[in-house]
């Protein structure tokens, strides 16, 4: 199979060329087939340890990776460290030393903080696959976002992309970011001035305070989750001022393109980022993207783990 | 570890002297008797006596002066102690070292100065001289007994590694040391600003996903300090600037002929913030590394002389404390045993020339903190360093004399070589006497 990924850690979007997205892309689709039949299992990674290693709370993500490598046969093992044991002195190089004692082929890691996935792929003899650290990344999420599109869309190539929201705070806009402006798409960023970063001329991206002139004649709207906490930051003043100015409603759409695609990475705060969902039901890839997470994921483990 | 075997006179021959502050710039040979410059120039070789080291052409300049380093002791001698700084010190070229108040306990009362001042002492390197800390335990609420820690040795006062927290603590720090001739030297941060930011804020901590320090909480507390210190008689010292801002307001403040000075270290005119991708925890310190278009504002700061002068901020972490999450990591880096060679390629791109770096790095700082400093004149203090500046050194390697490696430069090819350095007429550090021992 030449769609093997030639790194053998999944950090960032970044690490991965074009034809190697394409190249996951491709075996999403046949990994999403196998879902539809009653025997969901392959045995590719078959005797293959993979640790689940999640130092925030997560269900979406963590499931899915759960789901898709157990389709894939391999055996995962959980290990849900809260903050409290970082506080109490658990160092990240004694988790290093567990992930060796482990024996793991592979592990999925989400951290609190920036880049700590790939300090752990310098001092780890495995495979590791980030599920988001701090703000920075967040690849399988964007994968899984631009395979809806895709899917939806038929294309990359000429397509409008609006992120709207908490760019700044936002790990998912920054794989997004990456991985949409690589494969050809336009991308504007929209939100209030204090939640889009300072300093953005190293993106190739447009950015937008104003949410009619944001979404004007977009293919794909995505907004992102809000932390409630960003009020009292006094980065917004409400949540409700929020909602009347970045709010996604049907009145909104209407001014994007006629077939927009609304994407969100969940979970929702609903009548914030996101209302009166029912009214445009159809514009919505909001439950394909957590289907096709599992696809994308099986994927992903696959394509690093199998090779070798 | 006493050190009173060694003599203090000798005869160091052949070499090149250069004291910026005398004038003198010659080829010759240089006697030191009793800790003090006997005569220099072209005289002639005792026949026996005195010791005499072969200078082989290297420059023998002051030793250089350091305003603001960490030596760790008392409480945190895991990270750094006054014996291991007074080593990585005198192997950089460094007489006198001033060192900052954040120990454990603070250095807020003069039986701690005391014990600093004797233990530096003992271990007979380098001269340490103490800086006070303007608060009690570095709260920002109540003043020290500056009158005590004056008489106990320190020489100024610093909340360093946090600014004085209030503006009404800043202005009556600045009245109260004025009383004793001492500078008030400010960590300027607004911490407020700073918000628990790790990096510098712009483009590469939004593309690293860290959180920013804007530069305008550097520029905001100088601003502070300035106009706080114009209705004030007293003396302040900007600690470590790193910001264009900065310069600009201090360089303002000149014209207006208020009574400040400032420094900067050599990490904010040799890196930008770039080098937290490669380096990560070892590029981290407060202030953080700045753009480029800081990092030539710092340069040209140097050269008109709105900054005065060249200080190290070294400040020694343990490996298991920067060998963790970015964010987590303590700020701070090791320098003085690389600021030398640092200040080195600046001379060699053209920035300064080398009497204004050696002014920089050591006639300055002695000045403006009245301390001793060597001079090539005959009767001057024997505080001295040799070194080769047509050979190289690679950093840390094979290890720093300090406790600590967090250095962003380790392992990096610098100009420069310290040979030798004399402590009043004594030798303190021979490289080739440590590779002999190695």
């Amino acid at each position: 199979m030449s769609d093997f990924l030639t790194s053998s850690h999944l950090l960032s979007v970044e690490d991965l060329t074009t034809d190697e997205m394409n190249g996951i892309f491709r075996t999403a689709d046949s990994f999403l087939d196998l879902s539809s039949r009653t025997v969901k299992k392959v045995p590719s990674l078959r005797g293959k340890t993979l640790v689940n290693l999640f130092y925030e709370p997560s269900t979406r993500t963590r499931t899915s990776f759960e789901i898709a490598a157990k389709r894939l046969s391999a055996d995962v093992i959980n290990i849900t460290t809260s903050q409290s044991s970082v506080v109490k002195g658990e160092s990240l190089l004694d988790t290093v030393r567990t992930i060796e004692a482990l024996g793991a082929d592979g592990v999925v890691i989400r951290h609190p903080s920036s880049g700590v996935p790939e300090w752990i792929s310098r001092r780890v003899g495995c495979h590791v696959i980030n599920a988001g650290d701090g703000l920075r990344e967040h690849p399988t999420q964007a994968l899984l976002d631009l395979y809806t599109i895709l899917k939806r869309k038929g294309r990359f190539e000429g397509l409008q992309v609006a992120i709207v929201g908490d760019i700044l705070h936002s790990r998912v806009a920054r794989s997004n970011i990456r991985a949409l402006t690589r494969m050809g798409v336009r991308v504007r960023l929209v939100g209030p001035p204090t939640l889009i970063p300072q300093d953005t001329k190293g993106w190739n991206v447009e950015v937008v305070h104003d949410l009619k002139e944001g979404v004007r004649d977009c293919d794909v709207v995505m907004a992102l989750r809000l932390q409630l906490e960003r009020a009292t930051a006094s980065f917004i003043p409400s949540l409700k001022e929020y909602a009347r100015l970045y709010g996604i409603s049907p009145g909104i759409l209407r001014i994007a393109k006629p077939d927009v695609l609304v994407l969100h990475p969940g979970p929702i705060n609903r009548g914030i980022e996101i209302q009166d969902e029912e009214s445009f039901h159809s514009h919505s890839g909001i439950l394909d993207q957590v289907h096709f997470g599992v696809g994308i994921r099986m994927a992903v483990l696959y394509l690093l783990m199998a090779g070798q | 570890m006493a050190r009173t075997d060694r003599t203090d006179s000798f005869f160091l021959k052949d070499v090149r002297l250069m004291d910026p502050a005398t004038g003198v710039d010659m080829n010759g040979h240089l006697r030191v008797e009793k800790g003090l410059v006997a005569e220099f120039g072209a005289i002639a070789v005792p026949s026996s006596g005195i010791p005499v080291w072969e200078g082989e052409g290297s420059v023998v300049t002051p030793g250089l002066v350091d305003v603001h380093a960490h030596f760790r002791e008392p409480g945190f001698e895991y990270k750094e102690t006054i014996e291991s700084g007074s080593r990585a010190a005198v192997s950089g070229g460094f007489t006198a070292v001033c060192v900052m108040a954040n120990t454990d306990p603070v250095n807020d009362h003069p039986e701690v100065t005391l014990g600093m001042v004797n233990r530096a002492r003992e271990i007979g390197l380098c001269r340490v001289f103490p800086i006070g800390a303007v608060s009690l335990g570095l709260k920002g609420e109540t003043l020290t007994e500056m009158g005590a820690l004056t008489r106990a040795g320190c020489v100024g006062f610093s909340d360093d590694g946090f600014p004085v927290k209030t503006s009404r603590l800043f202005r009556r720090a600045l009245e109260y040391a004025a009383l004793f001739h001492r500078p008030v030297i400010d960590h300027c941060e607004d911490r407020d600003l700073s918000d628990g930011g790790v990096m510098n804020e712009g483009w590469v901590s939004t593309d690293l996903g860290l959180k920013g320090i804007p530069s305008a909480s550097e520029e905001v507390i100088v601003a502070r300090d300035l106009e706080i210190l114009k209705s004030t008689r007293g003396r302040l010292h900007v600690a470590h600037l790193s910001t264009a801002g900065g310069v600009r307001l201090v360089r303002d403040a000149k014209k207006r002929h208020l009574n400040v000075t400032a420094e900067t270290c050599p990490h904010y005119f040799s890196l930008t913030d770039e080098a937290v991708r490669c380096h990560h925890a070892d590029a981290k310190m407060n202030p953080p590394l700045r753009t480029e278009e800081d990092r030539l504002a710092i340069i040209e700061g140097l050269r008109d002389g709105t900054i005065d002068m060249i200080a190290t901020d070294h400040a020694p972490h343990a490996p298991f404390e920067k060998e963790r999450e970015f964010d987590q990591a303590p700020f701070g880096i090791i320098g003085l045993e690389t600021a030398f060679s640092l200040g080195l390629e600046l001379v060699n791109s053209g920035s300064l020339d080398m009497s204004m770096l050696l002014y920089l790095m050591s006639v300055r700082p002695a000045r403006v903190f009245g301390l001793p400093r060597g001079e090539i004149r005959e009767g001057g203090l024997a505080d001295l360093m040799v070194f080769e500046p047509r050979e190289t050194t690679v950093a840390g390697v094979p290890g720093f004399r300090s406790k600590s490696r967090n250095s962003p430069f380790l392992r990096q090819k610098l100009a420069g070589r310290i040979r030798m350095t004399f402590v009043g007429g004594k030798k303190v550090f021979d490289d080739r006497e440590e590779e002999r021992n190695a």
